[in-house]
């Protein structure tokens, strides 16, 4: 297999600094792969994806009949971060993180940063995911924040930017730890020299985080992993968290609240749970506060949530600091609260709600990447330069009505990769998630989801739109 | 352990070891058939009679001919004690419990269920004799694997419990399908037909080879005797029983020989009525109304299991908490 005929174009590749001249970290990962005979590197593809299958790491689709479970495509070829960049990113993502969590705080409390006028009333009282059943609440530590997953991209000149910061329930991470996992039985060869980090940690830092967020004098708390159930799309995951830290996974039937507690219901009775790692949204955790036809939280978990008898994680309400009207506002928060500038820098970024900027959107959609402030998966979002004229009104219409809900970023011609495609090494775009987990100090996993637009020239790289995922090498220094 | 999740690896052990019983049942049956001498009728009918779906079959078909049960037992997918039936509900429940099992155990289970359903939606490829083993040999190999993998706490009792009395019912529905029905007629008992059709009872509980150590020559009230009240023979009702009734016991800490719930009470009354009879006293009061009561006897023994650990009980009134639900 030789690289000879692969194609880097008009865009940043992040193997290769020209067609065939490798980046100086994947120099040894060409040598090998070009070292394989004829043939071995789509016999090892076709190995991971039987493996995949077997394995049953799959996620659900919600409008397919036929099958509800679905292989999340896998690349052999791995991505590679070489280690200096990594620090970069790596110290920016600490920053960031530690930020917004005093931001959380401070719009829960005193609002500090709406009243010297560097964040505008108005976005925080419009965001619906401004959660004023939280006003006042004071999480173990002051931390709200335990995950998040940030979007990283690289546009064409090489510069990386925050795409979004998911600081809700980010998922993935399971992807992260299985690719590893896959890579090194399809493809150890590949391996051998290449001096990796390894990946394998995140469950018992996860368990630690968790843990430390139980108030109480307990040596170690009871921590359970609360899921929507086996339809949600991310179940995997949330049985793979659980299985690698031990601990239980629940869903919401399996929980009651009695005396203050949140107990489960055991065949032995109820036992209590001091931490849940709830991967269901802020609206579905109790139907007593949020949303009342909820069937998958806990009645009167919110109660007991406040009276500091059991930890949740992430804290309900961070979803405000991942409203993508207030991103915008992110460098300015980084400066408001730490007296520093952004280390990682945003993607510009319009606001449909400020006039101006929604004219200037409005007039120039075939140009840029428009998107919903609430939702999330690639759904909700215009592509500009790829839509039709006739998608472009209908979102230019949607802005006007409702422009609160809108935002638009320029363009990114992202970074590209090399996959294997139609029996050949193709360039396709993407992105990269790393993960981040605040206990009593912030830790990124040294690694993270690389993900990959499969269809050609496509810039969406989300599962639900077929994108896929390859593993992702950071380099020891 | 949380109560649903005693309740998934239960049911999950019961829809494995049913797969692996109707795939016996399915086979020897059609081994049997090439023993048959010519001219005489297939008998397919009696195979769906073990599984109790006799309605189901016949909502759907007119004749039980040989392709029409084969299909109906190991893959219609509208029949839920179908094998790939059986397969798809063990793997559900599985991948709901995917945290509380060992990965080998999910793999096996997963990797069964392609296999089963790669030949149920691919006509031409079946080698039914193949397939058949296929099964039993990926139940087998499950259980294997759950011994030496899966914690031998309340996960494995409650897994055992589930085997062991899937096996006690299947084991009783077969004796009861041949002593009522391929029996072709009063005049065959005793002739060399007679001894091929229960030696084909005896393989489909793996348990000929077994039985001739023991007893030796056929003989239809040693088989009844084998089958139901042996003390080693794994497959036997009582053996089976009792060993449910240790993983039971197992799981409440109550010492065998005393209840401190409906299953124990159940399935220790049910275990002692099997320790203190004999092969006499089965056969003079009608085998087929012993079997038939016992099924009766097995259902509220399972459904004691159920009430004792499963169901969602309220929280006591006196909580000043409301109940979710």
């Amino acid at each position: 297999m030789k690289f000879t005929a692969y194609e880097t174009d008009d865009f940043y590749d992040e193997m290769f600094v020209s067609d065939s001249m490798p980046r100086p970290g994947a120099g040894l990962l060409k040598e090998r792969i070009e070292s394989l005979p004829d043939g071995e590197l789509f016999a090892r593809q076709a190995a991971a994806e039987r493996l995949l299958l077997q394995n049953g790491i799959t996620f659900n689709v919600y409008n397919d009949n036929a099958a509800t479970e679905k292989i999340f495509p896998f690349d052999v070829i791995p991505r590679i971060v070489e280690a200096a960049e990594w620090d970069w990113i790596e110290k920016g993502l600490k920053q960031r993180v530690y930020a917004l969590n005093l931001f959380v705080d401070d719009i829960y409390h005193e609002q500090k940063i709406v009243k010297d006028n560097v964040v505008p009333e108005y976005l925080i009282q419009s965001a619906r995911s401004f959660r004023k059943e939280c006003v006042g609440l004071n999480p173990p530590q002051k931390v709200w924040c335990h995950v998040t997953g940030t979007d990283l991209v690289r546009d064409r000149d090489g510069q990386m930017y925050v795409l979004e910061d998911n600081l809700r329930c980010p998922s993935g991470v399971s992807y992260v730890l299985e690719n590893r996992r896959i890579m090194k039985r399809t493809f150890p060869q590949v391996f051998e020299a290449s001096r990796v980090r390894p990946v394998d940690e995140y469950p018992s830092r996860l368990l630690s985080t968790l843990q430390s967020l139980f108030p109480g004098a307990i040596d170690s708390p009871k921590v359970a992993v609360l899921t929507p159930g086996i339809y949600n799309s991310a179940y995997y995951e949330h049985s793979f968290l659980a299985q690698q830290m031990g601990v239980e996974l629940v869903e919401g039937r399996d929980l009651v609240a009695v005396n203050n507690r949140i107990m489960m219901r055991t065949t032995k009775g109820f036992e209590p749970v001091d931490v849940l790692y709830r991967r269901i949204d802020d609206d579905f955790l109790d139907p007593q506060v949020f949303r009342s036809d909820s069937l998958l939280g806990v009645a009167g978990l919110m109660d007991i949530y406040k009276k500091g008898r059991v930890a949740l994680a992430n804290a309900p309400g961070t979803g405000i600091a991942d409203d993508k009207s207030i991103y915008a506002y992110v460098p300015k928060i980084i400066e408001y609260y730490l007296g520093e500038k952004i280390m990682i820098p945003n993607v510009p970024t319009y606001i449909c709600a400020d006039p101006k900027e929604r004219a200037y959107v409005v007039d120039h959609l075939d140009k840029l990447v428009v998107k919903s402030v609430n939702e999330s998966g690639g759904y909700g979002m215009l592509v500009g330069p790829h839509a039709t004229a006739e998608d472009r009104a209908e979102f230019a219409r949607r802005i006007q009505d409702n422009p609160r809900n809108y935002i638009a970023q320029p363009t990114l011609g992202l970074s590209r990769v090399p996959v294997i495609a139609e029996g050949r090494v193709v360039g396709r775009h993407v992105d990269l998630r790393p993960y981040v987990l605040y206990g009593s100090d912030i830790y990124v996993l040294p690694g993270g989801l690389t993900r990959v637009a499969l269809k050609a020239g496509s810039l969406v790289v989300n599962s639900s739109q077929g994108g896929g995922s390859k593993d992702t090498w950071v380099l020891q220094a | 352990m949380l109560s649903r999740v005693a309740n998934s690896i239960y049911w999950l052990s019961r829809y494995m070891e049913r797969a692996d019983n109707v795939a016996r049942f399915i086979d020897v049956n059609l081994q049997m058939m090439l023993d048959l001498p010519g001219g005489s009728q297939e008998q397919w009918q009696p195979l769906v009679s073990i599984s109790g779906d006799d309605a189901a079959f016949s909502s759907k078909y007119t004749v039980a001919t040989r392709d029409n049960v084969i299909n109906f037992l190991a893959f219609a997918s509208e029949n839920p004690n179908s094998i790939v039936s059986c397969l798809r509900a063990a793997r559900e429940n599985a991948r709901t419990i995917r945290e509380s099992i060992s990965p080998e155990m999910w793999e096996q289970v997963n990797s069964c269920y392609l296999m089963v359903n790669a030949a149920a939606s691919n006509e031409l490829l079946r080698s039914l004799s193949g397939f058949f083993s296929d099964v039993k040999k990926a139940s087998q190999l499950f259980h294997g694997i759950t011994d030496t993998t899966l914690l031998h706490g309340e996960e494995w009792h409650f897994y055992r419990m589930g085997r062991l009395l899937e096996r006690a019912d299947k084991t009783s529905r077969l004796l009861d399908v041949k002593y009522f029905m391929l029996l072709p007629s009063v005049t065959d008992v005793g002739t060399p037909l007679d001894d091929i059709q229960w030696a084909a009872v005896l393989r489909s509980a793996s348990a000929l080879e077994m039985y001739r150590k023991r007893h030796g020559h056929i003989a239809p009230e040693q088989i009844v005797e084998f089958l139901i009240l042996d003390h080693e023979f794994p497959r036997s009702i009582h053996y089976c029983l009792t060993t449910a009734n240790d993983a039971l016991h197992a799981i409440s800490g109550t010492p065998i020989g005393m209840f401190r719930n409906p299953a124990e009470q159940r399935l220790g009354q049910l275990r002692a009525e099997l320790a203190y009879t004999d092969t006499h006293q089965i056969v003079t009061r009608g085998l087929h109304e012993f079997l038939d009561a016992f099924q009766t006897k097995l259902n509220r023994v399972d459904q004691g299991i159920y009430d004792t650990f499963f169901a969602l009980r309220p929280v006591e009134p006196s909580a000043p908490d409301r109940v979710g639900q």
